[in-house]
């Protein structure tokens, strides 16, 4: 195993009861690369976050996160969840939510001028200063979804873990999505989980093909027939390019437009 | 109207006046922890923890009388009942034991039943309606003491914790994800709800604390843009309808604790029917 890679996976198998999540899982990142973790509903990628972030333990396999056990690398990880996770009445303004990335372990106490400061260039950076002040909840989804990019962006992390960031989003805010990821994309190693790999294929360096078991493709070579045997069914390609030049694949599939799970 | 204001300022009656500072007093905790309560969604688990306080009221209204232990004061009794009750109920989630919902009814129904069979064996005569309703003017100097103490430990708990509650209300897994022992705040949070449902207990009763603790609290969530504003709105609210209520009884002659929850029910009806109509 190299010292360069970010992310280091080995034979991880986790099963939930009788239930084989991930099945002999393998793969790594090199710093600073960008990858794709595409796959079926159900099919692991989500459990594949959590093992990342040490919230859930493999029962075989070996997981390390910047060379070091995935709990004690959390410091250093930016993870945005997907923000239908986040109860929509919550009154809480967007600063707000943004500051609480900064919290770190249990002692009672408040914000230090430092955690001002890294909130106000979080915000900056995915460009909601000027609505810092406005509660989370009237926000749109694209919106909402550029805060937890904030709040996963505000320790500076090494790398970067995305849940679905285009899940229920409208097509132009995912291009505006698509634009802020793509100046994140030289600072960071970053991890983004989506059924839809055509959304980031100007993107991503790599693409995981997870359905229990997982395979690391180069972009080009997802289209067809990879994603066909992923899926178990035929799969339609879609033009999808916002303009932003050539597309890849897009798996017409009957969940597909879903929450996930 | 000026009979109210002539007892309030009897030099030799002091119920009223202490019952309007025990509101006063109580209020910023109420307002506080029921916003917690609210946002998290667990006004289930303070309603357990409210029934169960009958259980340490009981044992120690028996205990006092039938074996003389007279520093076993019900409101003692009724702090350890809860905050047995909120470790129990917080140690069977964090274990992530699937039938949660079934021991939190079984703390909520045992609790109480603990308490009637105490009362029922307790010598001479309790009425067991002050405790099940409450009755804040019939608060002790002693009660008022004990409220004060205990006010103050949770106004400083839940102000200097107020940044780690949040998270843990707003986003358990990104709260764990930060380094915090989210299982261990979880029993900090229902510690908290324990000592302000034994507060409540003492102005509106077992039964009808839920209500209290939750009601100013969802009325105020639709009007603020932070935890802390909900907070701040709930306590003002609770104040109100505290104050409200005792002077309402007083001049109707309704007992104190069901007027408080009334006025409270109907204000909340009322901004409901007024929000739908703004929307149509």
């Amino acid at each position: 195993m190299s010292d360069r890679n970010v992310i280091e996976c080995k034979d991880v198998v986790v099963r939930y009861g009788p239930v084989t999540v991930l099945d002999g899982v393998t793969f790594s990142i090199p710093e600073r690369e960008t990858l794709c973790v595409v796959g079926p509903n159900g099919g692991g990628k989500s459990t594949l976050l959590k093992v990342l972030l040490g919230l859930v333990k493999p029962q075989a396999g070996k997981v390390r996160v910047l060379g070091m056990d995935p709990a004690k690398a959390r410091q250093h990880v930016g993870y945005m969840p997907q923000y239908i996770q986040i109860d929509p009445l919550f009154p809480i303004d967007v600063e707000g939510i943004v500051r609480m990335g900064r919290l770190k372990g249990n002692r009672f106490g408040f914000y230090s001028k430092d955690d001002h400061a890294a909130t106000q260039r979080a915000l900056q950076e995915v460009g909601l200063w000027e609505q810092r002040k406005e509660a989370f909840m009237n926000l749109s989804g694209g919106m909402k979804q550029r805060v937890l990019i904030a709040r996963a962006l505000v320790n500076d992390p090494q790398l970067l873990l995305l849940d679905e960031p285009t899940a229920m989003v409208d097509a132009h805010i995912e291009a505006k999505l698509l634009e802020h990821l793509q100046e994140l994309h030289n600072k960071m190693t970053i991890l983004l989980v989506s059924h839809d790999a055509s959304f980031v294929a100007n993107l991503v360096d790599e693409v995981l093909c997870i359905n229990r078991t997982a395979e690391l493709h180069p972009v080009g070579r997802v289209a067809g027939e990879a994603v066909q045997e992923l899926y178990g069914e035929p799969v339609k390609a879609v033009l999808h390019d916002h303009g932003h030049g050539k597309c890849e694949c897009h798996p017409e599939h009957g969940k597909e437009t879903s929450a996930d799970e | 109207m000026s009979d109210f204001w002539e007892v309030l300022v009897d030099p030799d009656i002091g119920f009223l006046r202490a019952a309007l500072l025990m509101g006063l007093l109580a209020s910023l905790s109420f307002g506080m922890t029921g916003s917690l309560v609210v946002v998290k969604r667990i006004s289930y688990v303070a309603g357990a923890i409210s029934h169960a306080v009958l259980g340490g009221i009981g044992a120690a209204l028996y205990f006092q009388r039938a074996h003389g232990m007279e520093w076993f004061h019900p409101l003692l009794g009724a702090l350890l009942a809860a905050l047995l009750a909120a470790v129990v109920i917080s140690l069977i989630r964090n274990s992530g034991f699937e039938r949660e919902d079934s021991v939190i009814g079984a703390v909520w129904a045992g609790g109480m039943a603990t308490g009637l069979v105490f009362i029922a064996k307790t010598p001479g005569f309790v009425d067991p309606m002050s405790y099940l309703f409450g009755n804040i003017l019939i608060l002790s100097g002693t009660d008022l003491l004990l409220v004060a103490i205990l006010d103050i430990v949770l106004l400083v708990v839940l102000i200097s914790g107020y940044n780690r509650l949040q998270a843990l209300c707003f986003d358990e897994e990104q709260a764990r994800l930060r380094g915090i022992a989210v299982g261990w705040y979880y029993t900090l949070l229902l510690c908290i709800i324990a000592c302000t449902v034994v507060l409540l207990v003492s102005v509106v009763g077992v039964v009808l604390v839920v209500a209290l603790l939750t009601i100013p609290a969802a009325m105020s969530g639709q009007h603020v843009r932070s935890l802390a504003g909900m907070m701040t709105l709930a306590s003002i609210l609770t104040f109100f309808f505290v104050t409200a209520g005792i002077v309402l009884s007083f001049l109707a002659d309704w007992p104190v604790g069901p007027t408080i929850i009334l006025l409270a029910g109907i204000a909340y009806l009322l901004q409901s029917a007024v929000k739908r109509l703004a929307r149509s």
